[in-house]
């Protein structure tokens, strides 16, 4: 059954052995000391500041959906610096490597620029692979798993344990993606995969196995949490919690979810075959023997479109949320707006096709398929339309936020125009594979990356308590845009000129200024990426100045999460709110029931903290280390021992805990006096440029008796 | 107009729910098994797509093609011995309705060797095959063939020791929230394995044999 691998190969250690490690590699050892004296330093310090325990015990072992949210979106921006730096390392290659002539430092054996052929394809495979399934993704999974519960009044996810499990799984497939760096190979034949080449005859390394294993690690882990947070909507919102009032950004979580339930299972079955031709030596994809290369590229695309859809929709929802909060206005066409969502999740299920157009299906069926993918324009332009309906006399503040979903708005324009033109067969077959492709998709990635930031930035206050720094958060946006500017203009240029993906050696001299100017623009991205950890250290620094001291943070916004205390306290609602509008948040503001306290608490049921989700998360980084390197022992004990303890678990099961009433006063009490424990009640607004005020803020006139004088202006648009 | 429009008595608004007592823990996780139901029927569909792809006469390269090796009436032993495990797992769970835990345990035990019997048979007729030189490395078609059938058997096994798990606990904890919710997936996921044996046994067993 198993096949043989070239090479040595011991019972003990599988494949592995110390030729494997890269140590001299000039980039790669040097990191590895580099990352080997950061991980001291941080466990030193840990230990210094006598930390462990409390990492353990509120981190490692929790089950609450926000701090495991907190954890994925750490995750997502630690995985986005990885991706980032391999686009740079691609950006330099192309840039020193361009041009007729041997001009590279041929440090590592590189004829043309720094870094040799294989090497390059690596960097490529994983960028691709990272920036989409382990940084846009967790970012996206983190913010939902913060969000979603507070949106429908839940105490927390449906199945909180199933959540941490869900993470630890990303995470072990994190650091199987990491070690890969270090151990052996990474995947050389693009994030995607290329039939026949990774077949162990034409990739005899690791580096695909680690690329199979990383991936099947993701899709589980993602379908898992998918389930979660379907079951979470449909099963937990609190009363008045209608369908047709629950807020955009859950629509477009559950839309998300159920393209990711079901498109990740072709993904696992594709990739569960590459993985048995390559171990039980099959026949699914090979050249001979009745394989069939295309039905690899159809299975994975069949996955892979969904998937594209699965990131966009949550980054839709962001903008939903932070559009109106700060245009001070509902957004325009909420139903229309759902429509749209399920109306994209239903279409990214008949457009796979279009990834390989040239594959030369026919015209009939390459028709189809170019309808289908226009199709797609007509729910996105509704949204984009309603959005700017939504700004159209808003009361604007052009807070860091609101700018951030400004820019994901025009490159979803110039990433959706250029889409429409791909969707052309015609057009598709001249610029197929060529970086015209590879900027196009970059618009739709950056779209949610700025989505992303836009809800980091708005929904910060709610999780810490305090704002980021408004001038450091614009910026790094004018940064980051400048950026995107430079790098990906060229790009779409290029495209047109016939540049090819992918080249280690792009051969043109004529490019060459092209290439220039986006090296400059990849310099500019690293200010932006300093811009963002300076935000970051102001921020934590003048923590106290930037206190939020009402549960709605900006003055403005509108869902439920909004409707608790900031700080979120860990059982979210000290009394689960009763809901009466859309927009509950601001019916309630102004109705004048903001400050409307529950008269008496419920106990209520927490779950308990678990390390067991940690253990298998762990286990099945083994699992996937041991399948890589083929060493049978280890894959064996720890499946069997990962078994175990879900077994174990299942016994055990988990009784929860109580929390009293009085006790439930006392909390929410003490929650609320945190909140207010300083004078200054006014709510921070920040507009302009540079963080100066561009609208003055309006507090609604309330009277003596609580009654409210209804606002007066463009909110009943 | 909007909601926000309707004039509000403050007095008489509900803004805190007295009444809800948090959500139903046995549907909810019902509900969730079906959706992991629902992504496992993705998972089969994809196996079944590569099979159809992976079925045409060059398929099979020079190697045996399924009319010449597969046994639908050995099969269709397994069909019933499946189909009885189901029907035992439905007695459980009748049993379960008037709170019989004898009723429970036996019909759970009479799955489980139901479900034994179409793993063994499955199994010996792996066996078989591949004694006669049927083997996953032949041909891609008989890659996809091995695939189908045998991700089936696994999620069998899978459900056997389940079942297994199950004992023990309605033994030692009889029926909690927690047995009985598991209990009601088993079911979900028993059944739905052999629906889906329906369309293999149709599909690749019979439709093999006639083609």
């Amino acid at each position: 059954m198993l096949v043989n691998v070239p090479g040595p190969w011991s019972p003990l250690l599988g494949r592995l052995a110390l030729s494997e490690i890269p140590y001299t590699n000039p980039i790669l050892a040097p990191l590895f000391i580099v990352i080997v004296l950061a991980g001291i330093v941080l466990i030193a310090g840990v230990t210094y500041y006598g930390k462990w325990g409390y990492l353990w015990k509120e981190w490692f072992t929790t089950v609450d959906h926000k701090k495991l949210g907190i954890m994925y979106i750490i995750l997502g921006l630690i995985m986005l610096f990885r991706g980032f730096i391999d686009g740079l390392m691609m950006r330099t290659q192309q840039a020193l490597g361009d041009g007729p002539g041997d001009n590279g430092m041929k440090v590592m054996g590189a004829i043309h620029g720094y870094l040799a052929p294989f090497h390059f394809g690596q960097i490529y495979s994983a960028h691709g692979l990272i920036m989409i399934l382990l940084a846009a993704t967790p970012l996206l999974v983190g913010l939902m798993n913060i969000i979603v519960p507070l949106q429908i009044g839940a105490r927390d996810m449906a199945y909180p344990y199933l959540n941490a499990l869900g993470l630890w799984i990303t995470t072990a497939a994190v650091f199987l993606i990491m070690i890969s760096l270090f151990v052996g190979d990474f995947s050389h034949n693009g994030w995607f995969g290329y039939a026949p080449i990774f077949e162990l005859a034409y990739s005899p390394g690791v580096g695909v196995d680690y690329w199979i294993w990383t991936l099947e690690l993701v899709a589980l882990g993602t379908t898992l949490g998918s389930i979660n947070f379907l079951a979470t909507v449909v099963k937990m919102r609190a009363p008045g919690m209608t369908w047709g009032r629950l807020p955009v950004f859950t629509w477009t979580a559950v839309s998300a979810n159920i393209i990711a339930l079901t498109s990740f299972p072709c993904l696992q079955v594709a990739l569960a075959l590459v993985g048995a031709d390559r171990y039980l030596g099959t026949h699914f994809f090979t050249a001979g023997f009745g394989g069939n290369l295309m039905l690899y590229t159809n299975l994975f695309w069949l996955w892979g479109h969904p998937e594209v859809y699965f990131v966009i929709l949550p980054a839709f929802g962001m903008l939903s949320e932070v559009i109106p909060a700060f245009s001070e206005k509902p957004i325009f066409g909420y139903i229309t707006m759902v429509l749209a969502s399920f109306a994209i999740a239903g279409v990214s299920w008949i457009v796979w096709l279009h990834h390989f157009f040239t594959m030369g299906m026919g015209p009939y069926v390459s028709t189809e398929f170019s309808i289908a993918t226009m199709l797609v324009g007509i729910p996105t332009g509704v949204k984009v339309f309603n959005w700017a309906f939504t700004l159209y006399r808003g009361r604007l503040t052009f807070s860091a936020a609101m700018l951030w979903s400004i820019g994901a708005l025009f490159l979803l324009l110039i990433g959706g125009l250029t889409g429409m033109m791909l969707a052309i067969p015609a057009i598709n077959y001249m610029v197929h594979n060529s970086v015209f492709v590879v900027a196009h998709f970059h618009m739709m990635l950056l779209c949610i990356v700025y989505a992303v930031f836009s809800a980091i930035i708005f929904w910060f206050p709610k999780i810490y308590g305090f704002k980021l720094n408004e001038a450091w958060g614009k910026i790094m946006f004018w940064l980051f845009s400048a950026g995107t500017f430079l790098v990906f203009f060229p790009m779409f240029m290029l495209g047109f000129m016939g540049e090819t993906r992918r080249l280690d050696w792009p051969f043109n001299p004529q490019w060459g200024p092209w290439f220039d100017v986006q090296e400059i623009g990849i310099f500019v991205y690293i200010l932006s990426v300093l811009a963002f950890l300076w935000m970051l250290y102001v921020s934590i620094r003048d923590r106290h100045a930037n206190r939020v001291h009402t549960a709605d943070a900006w003055g403005t916004s509108r869902s439920l999460e909004w409707l608790t205390d900031t700080p979120v306290p860990f059982y979210n609602f000290a009394m689960v709110p009763h809901i009466n509008a859309l927009d509950e948040v601001a019916w309630r503001r102004e109705h004048g029931f903001m400050d409307k306290k529950p008269d008496h608490f419920k106990a209520i049921h927490m779950p308990n903290n678990t390390p067991i989700a940690l253990y298998i998360g762990a286990l099945t980084f083994l699992v996937g280390f041991g399948l890589t390197w083929r060493v049978w022992w280890l894959t064996l004990a720890s499946l069997i021992l990962a078994v175990i303890l879900m077994i174990y678990r299942s016994n055990k099961g988990d009784p929860g805990y109580i929390i009293p009433a009085e006790k439930m006063e006392e909390m929410d009490r003490e929650s609320k006096a945190r909140m207010l424990s300083d004078d200054s009640h006014q709510v921070p607004h920040g507009g302009g440029f540079s963080g100066g005020t561009v609208t003055a803020y309006t507090a609604l006139d309330r009277d003596a008796s609580g009654s409210l004088t209804p606002p007066n202006d463009s909110r009943h648009l | 107009m909007h909601a926000q429009d309707k004039v509000v008595d403050p007095n008489e608004v509900v803004l805190w729910s007295d009444d809800y007592e948090g959500h139903d823990v046995i549907s909810t996780r019902t509900f969730g098994f079906w959706m992991y139901v629902l992504s496992d029927g993705m998972l089969f569909a994809t196996l079944f797509a590569a099979y159809g792809v992976l079925s045409y006469s060059h398929s099979y390269y020079t190697g045996p093609t399924p009319a010449q090796f597969v046994a639908p009436w050995y099969t269709f032993i397994q069909t019933m011995a499946l189909f009885l495990s189901v029907l035992a797992y439905g007695f459980a769970m009748t049993a379960l309705k008037s709170g019989s835990k004898a009723g429970v345990v036996n019909g759970i035990i009479a799955s489980i060797l139901l479900g034994g019997v179409f793993l063994g048979l499955n199994i010996h007729d792996v066996l078989r095959m591949i004694s006669i030189g049927v083997t996953p490395e032949t041909s891609g078609g008989l890659s996809a063939f091995y695939a189908l059938t045998q991700v089936h058997a696994a999620h069998i096994f899978i459900g056997l020791i389940w079942m297994l798990v199950m004992l023990y606990q309605i033994m030692r904890q009889g029926f909690t929230e927690d047995t009985v919710g598991r209990l009601i997936s088993l079911r979900m996921f028993w059944q739905f394995q052999a629906v889906m044996w329906v369309f293999i046994y149709i599909f690749v067993y019979l439709w093999g044999y006639m083609s």
